[in-house]
């Protein structure tokens, strides 16, 4: 029986070779010389290096979260490199993409070329420490939509950067933002104007190659009175037997009436089955509800990482608005996952959902986090919270942490957690109606998820049914 | 019924088998011909269950020796779903729950997996639908059940309606039924045997695992066997059965050890 699971958990990371070309790094360490290095070397304004500065002053005066349910050695901060990009630098049009960089994407699924692209997926491609290039940019900019890396947003639409960056995750909301509110390097920036329902769906691509590099990346996303976006984000990373940290900022700001959908499938390297390597995934994700009734939607389905260390939040700020969390949370073999959300209830009749489904397998750690917070002027305020835990094996663990702080007497808070295991008895029973082992696994997994894969867009609802079934099936010994 | 040209569908020769390291059958022979019903009875702890996990390949149970021909072929070089496609069905004494998967979608991926490993044309999910309703009517069971999650949170009764109603739609060649009737109340007794009773045919054959008699009264036994302490006692016919259960089975195990 262990055994049988044991293959079924046990299947190679496909995303995990490095493309062997040339790229520039910046030494290892981090300091003020550091950060404006990185500034120069982006040409940014002065503002710009001051919000990094102040950040990196911020930083130094705190200390690592010790809160979470993961553990690990303590990270050396100068043994990382905080900049590495592929030479030559940036280029203009898809031709002039070093083709080693299109062989890389084209193995890992991404298109690149706007001809060979997903029908209505427009695609920011990120390397390491810089975007490499951005497909249907100019169809976008037709209607007026702002989509690419956030360096060409800082040189070409510096007011709207300079208005909105900060403003949902300040330079030192915590230590991994201040840390990367210091040396961000790229991201995407999306700017949905007033009125405007975008046309496709917009997608960010982040691919880790070097070895001792962090990624530090930044995504800003605008959507303006009336405006709707969805935005899917992807990331995988070569095996390497060390950590690489990973810790970005993402800020959606939605106006008045606007909807903004924002989907992970991450599947960065989860170290090996001994739980050497893998990506350190510390990530501030926050959605600021800024107008009335509007809505910012979180899907997320979390696969890969040595540990992550995650909360996408909503903060409900307009009356009437919506905030909504969708997880799918997997670990294996020793990967450690500490994720969840918060939801913080300002404005008036705000409305918020949580769906969070954790699967633990090999001896990995799932817990979830997860923090309603309904605030003294939310009259009406809703809270609907589902947490549910699977548990595949027996040296696994899964844990809750909810927390709930109400402060109106109007507000209805509801949680629910469930915690279940796929068992011997369940794979026999579909045995003995003759259906194999990992389709019955698939099965059992798919039927858990399955308030979290229908948020998905459709194409990757398809991606994450497979991803989360190459990590769970395998051939049956 | 009894036709001794009928087909041999399952022949078990000095089958011994554990559990955790202990032995719980310890040489079992059985023959069950096509058209035939047997019953296995017996005291608690006799291996009757064992024996119908046995005979569908649950895991923990280990064989040790003996062997067991299915249609004359060696069953246990086949693993258990392949059992399953072959032939064989087993109705769970405890249906298992499998939250979040509706049973719509469990009958038909388990229909249309066993059609095709029987080299049967599969059913999308509106012919599927048509047929899984038409089956349901047999056992009184109202459409709603499709909807929901796999026996979660089904009753006793509800629980056992699913598991004929699963060997309806998989037309089992031999079905072993563990302990149907256990759990259930005079209706549902009548109804789950009635759905059995139109189920059986001159070319299948159902193994009946039971601790009472009761459930004789629906479904006539052609055969039945008295196990004790992993092994075939005693076997007769339905006067067998009655003759348990108006006697209890200690008269039986006293004459065993007055002969051993």
């Amino acid at each position: 029986m262990s055994t049988v699971l044991d293959n079924l958990v046990s299947q190679p990371y496909k995303h995990g070779f490095v493309t062997d070309i040339e790229s520039e790094s910046a030494p290892k360490g981090l300091s003020e010389d550091t950060i404006r290095m990185i500034s120069a070397k982006k040409n940014e304004p002065e503002w710009l290096l001051e919000f990094r500065l102040q950040a990196y002053r911020h930083w130094l005066t705190m200390t690592e979260p010790q809160w979470p349910n993961v553990h690990y050695p303590k990270i050396d901060f100068q043994a990382i490199s905080y900049y590495a990009a592929p030479k030559p630098k940036l280029k203009k049009s898809m031709d002039e993409v070093d083709p080693e960089l299109l062989k890389t994407f084209e193995k890992l699924g991404v298109p690149m070329h706007e001809r060979a692209a997903l029908a209505g997926v427009a695609v920011d491609v990120i390397f390491d420490s810089v975007s490499v290039t951005t497909t249907y940019k100019e169809k976008l900019a037709e209607v007026g939509i702002i989509f690419g890396s956030i360096s060409d947003a800082v040189r070409d639409h510096p007011e709207l950067v300079r208005k909105y960056m900060g403003s949902v995750v300040p330079v030192g909301d915590n230590y991994y933002a201040a840390l990367n509110s210091a040396v961000f390097t790229d991201g995407s920036f999306c700017f949905i104007p007033k009125g405007v329902k975008c046309p496709m769906e917009l997608s960010t691509y982040f691919r880790i190659n070097t070895q001792d590099s962090g990624q530090f990346e930044r995504t800003l996303i605008i959507a303006e009175e009336g405006a709707q976006v969805s935005y899917l984000e992807g990331c995988t990373a070569p095996k390497f037997d060390t950590n690489q940290l990973h810790a970005a900022v993402v800020e959606l700001v939605a106006l008045d009436n606007a909807d903004i959908k924002y989907s992970t499938v991450q599947n960065w390297y989860a170290g090996d089955e001994n739980g050497v390597g893998g990506i350190y995934n510390f990530v501030t994700k926050r959605g600021l509800c800024k107008g009335h009734n509007s809505k910012i939607s979180w899907t997320q389905v979390e696969t890969g990482s040595a540990i992550t260390w995650k909360y996408p939040s909503c903060v409900l700020l307009g009356d009437n608005s919506i905030g909504e969390f969708y997880s799918v949370a997997l670990t294996n073999h020793r990967q450690q996952a500490d994720t969840g959300t918060k939801m913080i209830h300002i404005g008036k009749n705000t409305k918020s959902t949580i769906i969070s489904k954790g699967i633990s397998a090999g001896q990995s750690n799932n817990s979830y986090r997860g923090l309603v917070k309904i605030g003294p002027r939310a009259e009406g305020a809703r809270n609907f919270s589902q947490c549910d835990s699977m548990l595949i094996g027996t040296q696994c663990g899964a844990n809750t942490f909810p927390y709930i702080q109400v402060q109106n007497p109007t507000a209805k808070v509801e949680h629910e957690a469930t915690t279940s295991k796929i068992g011997e008895d369940q794979l026999f029973y579909f045995q003995s109606r003759g259906i194999p082992t990992e389709e019955a696994v698939s099965m059992i997994i798919n039927g858990f998820c399955k308030d979290v894969f229908q948020q998905l867009p459709m194409e990757f609802a398809v991606e994450a049914t497979k991803l989360l079934g190459l990590k769970l099936e395998g051939s049956v010994g | 019924m009894i036709n001794a040209n009928a087909k041999t569908l399952l022949e078990v020769r000095n089958l011994t088998a554990t559990v955790a390291g202990v032995e719980i059958l310890k040489g079992i022979n059985l023959t069950v011909r096509a058209g035939e019903v047997h019953a296995i009875m017996g005291p608690n702890g006799s291996g009757k269950s064992t024996f119908a996990k046995v005979l569908a390949g649950h895991p923990a149970y280990t064989v040790k020796s003996g062997e067991v021909l299915f249609e004359g072929k060696d069953l246990f070089a086949l693993a258990s779903d392949e059992r399953a496609r072959a032939g064989i069905f087993l109705g769970f004494q405890y249906p298992v729950e499998i939250p979040g998967v509706t049973n719509s979608a469990f009958l038909r991926l388990a229909y249309n997996t066993v059609q095709s490993g029987r080299g049967k044309d599969e059913l999308d999910p509106l012919e599927f639908d048509d047929l899984v309703r038409e089956k349901m009517k047999l056992l009184e069971m109202s459409p709603e059940f499709l909807s929901r999650s796999v026996n979660d949170g089904f009753s006793g009764g509800e629980k056992k309606r699913n598991e004929i109603l699963q060997m309806a739609l998989l037309e089992p060649k031999l079905a072993l039924l563990d302990e149907t009737d256990s759990g259930l109340d005079i209706d549902a007794l009548r109804v789950v045997a009635g759905g059995v009773n139109q189920l059986l045919t001159a070319d299948n054959a159902c193994v009946l695992v039971t601790h009472y008699q009761r459930l004789l009264n629906y479904i006539t036994p052609d055969y039945v066997h008295v196990m004790s302490a992993g092994r075939i006692i005693k076997s007769g016919d339905k006067a067998l059965a009655l003759a348990l259960e108006e006697r209890g089975y200690d008269w039986l195990l006293d004459a065993k050890k007055a002969a051993a």
